[in-house]
């Protein structure tokens, strides 16, 4: 098992810059998500730290060792492919002991080390079946046998249930998250679903255009976000984002939007112009004492909860409410922040701006 | 009552189909065993009019085909004895005597050694070839796929002036190698270009398994890839094995004493006599190779026909 580190990486495939000086830190034994849209980067910086792609420039230590440029047969690292990419020609048994040959590991040790495995995971009754025919669910078993056989260093992982429908997707991410607290393996995470970053990862990278937008554990990234993408990005629904322009002091607990003061966490910075006053639906609340109103557009019905759409002076945004709480379209309503959960960010470089709730983020973001 | 699904052909519509397929295999197959008919008659039959359907089966033709026979006096036969074998019997019917085996033993030889010489030549360098040009970037990809299809754009036989001067130059005539490495130049272009749709089609993830797991690029070519491409390899085979038996122009061309194939040697059997049996039963027997390898391979071959025409 290792720690990984990776310093100021990038990649580039003619003109375009996949990954742009990237820099992170993966602890021994850690879920580690990388989490971004299609096309951030974050496919290719996990084949670079497998092996799969070489670094245009920058350093992958593995374990204390740099292996930026080593092929990837010399990592001792496994991957599990979105597609699974079992080996279409070998059934199961062989595919799971396919690693542990090319290390030419004595045959009956070999048949022992893949019978522990295959009752780790559940799989020893199908061992002597072709791939070709097995569900989604073992398919997906016998890739991750296939990974854990050998003991490696870490784990990689591209999209490893996006290949799954969403029922067993639930089932499987909890089997994933099981077997990682049992086996303590470092392990790099490849995601677009924010949902499942949140669920299962110990830490988050979220990644954007090829740059890193921050990293921390979910629970920072989701009360603390670095930037107006990561805000955005994260929570469902996202981040209501209230444009104005105005100032704000160090030490101050409130900013002045549509001549309202509304509630910040105390400001550890000045800054002057378009700002936007961030703050997540659950921490809104319909007050008919509140000075800041709004009308309300549209209400859907979650059960519990339901999410209100109110256009407001500075742009739309969204409260998750108590379903029992009467919001019609068409009503005027007043809206209460929960000031010490809000976010402000300068509008035009979409930076969160440093307060009380975030310095501690931001430091070292 | 039955309903049938619009999907699914109605009996009498399988029933048309079926018998359109028996009536073409028949157009297609006839003058195939016509000539294997042909094979097993006498010479006198062979050329009857009307044509014998029905007719005494001999292995004349085949015996005329291996032998050399010179006619003999009634006194020498008589000389001679009883014939010792069934086909000595058979040759002295004519009043003549076997003097000598024929060279079509090794003609076929030399069609044997130079059709599977340049198929495995063909394939073995197209599939390298086909893999790199899938997996790796290689410059100027697209004019070198090109330039390879750009030699199949007209018939080989436009360039015979310059091949036979150049394989005079450099003493590749009637040799093995020169036309082993001619019907390999012709065949590579092909190879290469349905190789590719094939290893084009097997994901990238399964030699990227194989690295991870620990193995080099080239166990991870032949130990995955391979397997994988086996049918695209199959039915490029075939392909290129046809060609090569079945190329008379420049094996006229270019051969004579030494490395002559059996498609210029055959005709030449007409020569003694207007033996038709003898040329059909050399037609025969160089059929069945190429029969034999490609039912060998047909389930790749069908796969192989049919590739890209439905999406998995």
């Amino acid at each position: 098992m290792a720690e990984i580190v990776i310093r100021n990486l990038c990649k580039q495939f003619g003109a375009f810059t996949a990954v742009r000086s990237s820099s992170f830190k993966i602890e021994d034994g850690e879920f580690f998500m990388l989490l971004g849209p299609s096309g951030c980067g974050k496919t290719t910086t996990l084949r670079m730290i497998a092996g799969l792609e070489l670094p245009t420039s920058g350093e992958i230590w593995i374990d204390g060792e740099e292996v930026g440029q080593k092929p990837a047969s010399e990592r001792d690292i496994a991957f599990v492919f979105q597609m699974f990419a079992l080996y279409p020609h070998m059934n199961v048994r062989r595919n799971i002991s396919y690693p542990l040959v090319s290390q030419g590991m004595p045959r009956s040790q070999v048949r022992a080390r893949v019978g522990e495995i295959a009752r780790i995971l559940g799989i020893e009754g199908i061992l002597d079946r072709p791939v070709g025919g097995l569900s989604g669910g073992d398919r997906q078993r016998v890739a991750l046998g296939r990974a854990i056989v050998r003991n490696p260093k870490a784990f990689m992982m591209d999209e490893p249930l996006g290949a799954l429908d969403a029922e067993f997707r639930e089932h499987m991410s909890q089997e994933l998250r099981a077997l990682h607290d049992r086996m303590g393996a470092t392990t790099v995470y490849v995601t677009h679903d924010q949902l499942e970053a949140m669920q299962m990862g110990d830490k988050i990278v979220v990644m954007n255009h090829g740059v890193v937008e921050q990293f921390g554990t979910p629970r920072d990234i989701y009360d603390k976000p670095a930037t107006m993408f990561v805000a955005d990005f994260i929570g469902s629904p996202a981040m209501n984002f209230l444009h104005f322009h105005g100032a704000v002091r160090p030490g101050a607990d409130r900013v002045s939007v549509h001549h309202q003061a509304l509630p910040i966490p105390a400001a550890r910075e000045a800054f002057e112009g378009d700002i936007v006053y961030g703050v997540r639906p659950e921490f809104i609340r319909l007050s008919d004492s509140a000075g800041y109103r709004g009308r309300v557009r549209a209400a859907e019905y979650l059960g519990t909860t339901q999410i209100v759409t109110i256009e407001t002076p500075n742009g739309e945004a969204k409260a998750r409410i108590p379903s029992d709480q009467p919001a019609r379209p068409g009503d005027m309503v007043g809206l209460a922040f929960e000031g010490a959960t809000v976010t402000l960010f300068d509008a035009q470089s979409g930076r969160a701006l440093r307060s009380e709730l975030n310095e501690g983020v931001l430091a070292h973001g | 009552m039955s309903g049938y699904s619009i999907t699914e052909p109605t009996p009498r519509q399988k029933w048309i189909a079926g018998t359109l397929v028996v009536l073409y295999a028949l157009i297609t197959i006839l003058p195939l065993l016509w000539i294997i008919a042909t094979g097993f008659k006498s010479p006198a039959d062979a050329i009857a009019y009307p044509p014998k359907v029905v007719f005494d089966p001999t292995l004349e033709g085949y015996v005329n085909l291996f032998t050399t026979r010179s006619r003999a006096t009634p006194e020498a036969l008589e000389a001679m004895g009883p014939p010792e074998t069934w086909y000595d019997g058979i040759v002295r019917q004519y009043g003549m005597v076997i003097s000598g085996p024929s060279r079509y033993g090794e003609r076929f030889l030399n069609s044997v050694v130079i059709g599977f010489g340049s198929t495995f030549l063909s394939v073995f360098l197209g599939t390298l070839a086909a893999y790199a040009f899938s997996r790796f970037k290689v410059p100027l990809k697209d004019d070198l796929l090109f330039f390879i299809l750009s030699t199949r754009m007209m018939p080989p036989i436009a360039v015979a002036i310059p091949i036979f001067l150049m394989f005079r130059t450099l003493g590749l005539s009637d040799t093995h190698l020169g036309m082993i490495l001619l019907y390999t130049a012709v065949n590579i272009s092909l190879a290469v270009w349905l190789l590719k749709g094939f290893i084009d089609e097997i994901p990238r993830e399964y030699e990227e398994a194989a690295l991870i797991d620990g193995y080099t690029r080239f166990q991870a070519f032949y130990k995955v890839v391979l397997p994988q491409a086996a049918t695209g390899i199959a039915s490029t085979a075939i392909f290129c094995l046809i060609f090569a038996w079945n190329e008379y122009a420049f094996a006229v061309l270019l051969t004579s004493g030494q490395a002559q194939t059996a498609p210029p040697f055959i005709p030449t059997i007409i020569g003694v006599g207007k033996d038709w049996p003898a040329v059909a039963a050399g037609a025969t027997l160089f059929l069945l190779p190429v029969m034999v390898f490609t039912i060998l391979l047909r389930k790749h071959l069908l796969r192989g026909i049919t590739f890209g025409a439905v999406r998995k």
